[in-house]
């Protein structure tokens, strides 16, 4: 029994908390993705860096917070600084479709120009964030940096292996769980919720109900850059902030989007906890958990891991490619909102 | 081909561009930045053939290059005898059980009809064929890192002459592309754009990560090169007396024996090297050339046409009886190919094969980026786009050095905000990058050479 509850515990440590938080940041950058994919009907490729851009802007009230000496206690200062981070990745987003998305929409461009589009500001962003932060990995987490500690929850149980469960964690649940529920409660229930729907579902019958594009699009920017700067707050906090990770994570995070079906946001969600657990499940060592789990005449001897670590990324194309195959429109039907 | 009036002039302005170059920063500076500009635009011609002829959208670019690269490893680095027999019999046997693996993933899906126990018989099959290929496969792989791991721990190349891989670079991306093009192709553009992205990335892991292969981020270094050395050429007769002659007014003026020949070191020293890259330019731009003819003539041909209606009008075309699927993946493997060479000519020129450095940002996104600008579906805008863009990419730091210094002449040489912008001065291409690109797409979507429009 006891070994079962350590072979549980192994589990919950090494897969199950790490992969919800980790899935979590992805559900919420996916869900920005699948946003301007609905409304603005293309691929934004300058999504990872919007999401840096928030998380940079956060780090900077947060060092200025902290000159001041105002903290938050055991909490982050970081979500001080967040609120601001997100005027700040909203005013760039507004900015950025003002000055460069706006005419290709009104253009009627084809989605791949617009994605080329999304590439130049991708660069623009890119730019810009490296000129004003520099290339350094930043930690910028502080307060209490654990809820459990391994060592506290050995002696508390008395079992042999510890959970450690970090308050980045904990917050990135919390946050996550906050923002998905007033995110489908403003989709099902609010008129703006509802037209945005009607426009994905239908321009031209939008249109026609009177629904005003330019504000159906304002409002998709609003809400891209609440979640943007969020996820990308998020993922700094849990991992360490360092401009050139955001770019490796839009391919994550576009695969999220197609897995649950690109269009759909509850698909994205589901598609984030998807990739997020089988890049885990599958490079994670077994090996510790079937100690505890079989008797010792069939211990496993090797690592009992299905890849090697290092084909993190590898996994979640894997995956891509496999649902495009098997069903082209994602786990949930995409392409409505 | 006959070239318009316009066209000329973005010639004369590429070559300007180096001759300008060369007399402000130094010839071999000038030439550093031609031998990459020529590979660039090997590349965005490669892009160009799948994207600007028929619209099949290849992000993938960066996998590509990295497969040319790793076939000049494989051709050119002598073989290592020793890792050879401690893994080739467990790799031979994990190949031979792959090709089984295939095969009856093969048979069963051409004889199990109902789609469920499909499904359940070919993830069966796979799960356990891996388990067994493992197996012998780790075993080989283990065995072979561990020969001599400082130097050695992979399998070697053939040692023949690194130019071969030239053409084995192009076959290898092409392979690679076959693979994916029929997997993806059937896409939308838009899918197929993330999904070559993320098996370019896929490639380069593999790259990085099977040692036994690739010595992954360890690196290879030292292959050999295909023109003679610096150190060779400064001791051959015919060279020194080549120096000697082109600079015989200006040693002739010089009296004293010893600085004569202190002066004309100097000048074998520096010509030694600026003959090495004009070796390489020229090599390069032989490829370039035959690529440039070979890719006009099939723009030129019928089969060049149906691609462009194909691009224009799929329906139409497939109402005319066109294999489209067939087509695409035709001139996915095209494009790939070539994409491929280029990432061989890369590797050649620098003499290293480094895994870790191939980023999407720079082999990928750059790379398009110089097809939108040069203008996608003529093959001379490629080529221009290349040139301009790496020129730009090269020379954005100078530019940018100089303009922080004009802008900020009024604040001390101690500002923080000036020492900060001066440090970021290499992020600041990314920036021209970016609003060049933007620029070309508001202004001039069609790129700076646009396609001809051919009524024929």
């Amino acid at each position: 029994m006891i070994d079962f509850l350590n072979s549980i515990i192994v589990l919950l440590n090494f897969i199950i908390i790490p992969g919800i938080s980790y899935g979590s940041q992805l559900a919420l950058g996916a869900l920005g993705v699948t946003f301007v994919y609905a409304i603005l009907r293309f691929a934004n490729f300058a999504h990872g860096e919007i999401m840096s851009f928030g998380a940079m802007i956060t780090i900077l009230f947060t060092w200025f917070f902290q000159s001041q000496n105002i903290g938050l206690g055991i909490l982050p200062t970081a979500l001080l600084a967040l609120p601001i981070g997100i005027i700040a990745t909203i005013i760039l987003c507004i900015i950025s479709d003002k000055f460069v998305f706006q005419y290709y929409r009104y253009q009627k461009s084809v989605p791949v120009v617009l994605a080329m589009v999304s590439i130049g500001v991708m660069f623009v962003i890119n730019a810009i964030i490296r000129i004003i932060i520099g290339t350094e990995t930043i930690k910028f987490s502080d307060g209490q940096k654990f809820i459990i500690k391994a060592k506290q929850f050995k002696v508390m149980t008395g079992l042999n292996e510890g959970l450690a469960l970090k308050s980045s964690q904990v917050i990135t649940i919390l946050i996550t769980i906050l923002l998905l529920t007033f995110t489908f409660w403003f989709l099902q229930k609010t008129k703006t919720g509802k037209s945005m729907r009607a426009f994905s579902d239908n321009e031209d019958l939008a249109l026609l109900s009177g629904i005003n594009p330019d504000r159906v699009v304002f409002t998709t920017w609003i809400i891209v850059g609440v979640l943007a700067c969020v996820a990308g707050t998020l993922y700094g906090l849990d991992k360490s902030y360092k401009p050139i990770i955001y770019l490796n994570l839009v391919l994550p995070i576009f695969a999220s989007a197609i897995v649950g079906g690109i269009g759909s946001p509850f698909g994205a969600v589901v598609g984030g906890y998807v990739i997020a657990f089988s890049e885990i499940m599958v490079t994670y060592a077994y090996k510790k958990f079937f100690v505890y789990l079989l008797p010792s005449s069939i211990e496993p001897t090797g690592l009992v891991q299905l890849l090697s670590t290092d084909y993190k990324f590898a996994v979640s194309f894997s995956i891509l490619v496999i649902v495009l195959l098997i069903r082209p429109s994602g786990i949930f039907k995409g392409k409505v909102l | 081909m006959k070239f318009e009036r316009y066209e000329w002039l973005a010639i004369i302005i590429m070559i300007s561009l180096f001759i300008f170059v060369g007399f402000i920063q130094g010839w071999s500076v000038s030439l550093v930045i031609l031998n990459m500009c020529i590979i660039s635009a090997i590349m965005t011609m490669g892009v160009n053939i799948s994207w600007g002829y028929a619209g099949v959208i290849n992000f993938g670019v960066m996998g590509f290059l990295a497969m040319g690269g790793l076939a000049a490893v494989l051709v050119s680095y002598p073989p290592i005898a020793e890792s050879w027999q401690v893994g080739g019999r467990g790799l031979g046997i994990s190949f031979a059980l792959l090709v089984v693996l295939v095969i009856a993933v093969m048979y069963i899906n051409k004889t199990v009809i109902q789609k469920r126990n499909r499904y359940v018989l070919n993830s069966f099959i796979i799960f356990f064929g891996i388990l067994i290929i493992r197996h012998f496969y780790l075993n080989a792989t283990h065995n072979i890192e561990d020969v001599n791991p400082a130097i050695a721990g992979f399998l070697g190349g053939l040692g023949l002459p690194i130019i071969f891989s030239w053409i084995v670079g192009g076959l290898f991306a092409a392979g690679v592309a076959f693979v994916i093009g029929k997997v993806a192709l059937g896409l939308r553009s838009d899918y197929l754009a993330i999904v070559t992205l993320g098996i370019s990335e896929i490639v380069v892991s593999v790259l990085k990560h099977e040692e036994w292969l690739s010595r992954g981020v360890k690196n290879v270094i030292g292959l050999k090169r295909p023109v003679p050395y610096e150190i060779d050429l400064q001791n051959a007769d015919w060279f020194i007396n080549l120096v000697t002659y082109l600079n015989s007014s200006k040693l002739n003026n010089i009296i004293d024996v010893s600085d004569r020949q202190q002066v004309l070191n100097n000048l074998i020293i520096d010509g030694s090297g600026i003959f090495v890259k004009l070796s390489y330019a020229i090599l390069f731009l032989i490829v370039m050339l035959i690529i440039f003819y070979f890719a006009n003539k099939a723009q030129l041909s019928p089969w060049g046409r149906m691609m462009r209606a194909i691009r224009d009008n799929e329906t139409a075309a497939n109402a005319m009886g066109k294999d489209i699927v067939k087509q695409h993946l035709i001139i996915f493997v095209i494009g790939a190919a070539i994409v491929g060479v280029a990432g061989a000519m890369l590797v050649t020129l620098d003499g290293l094969f480094t895994p870790s450095g191939y980023r999407p940002l720079r082999f990928t996104f750059i790379i398009w980026i110089m097809v939108i600008v040069g203008g996608s579906g003529n093959n001379l805008g490629a080529i221009f786009g290349g040139f301009v863009i790496w020129f730009s990419w090269i020379e954005a730091a100078p530019i940018t050095t100089f303009i922080i210094n004009q802008l900020t002449i009024g604040l001390e040489p101690t500002n923080a905000l000036k020492l900060h912008l001066l440090d970021s001065v290499p992020y600041f291409r990314y920036l021209f990058m970016g609003l060049i690109l933007l620029l070309i797409l508001r202004y001039r979507p069609k790129g700076i050479i646009p396609e001809k429009v051919r009524h024929s």
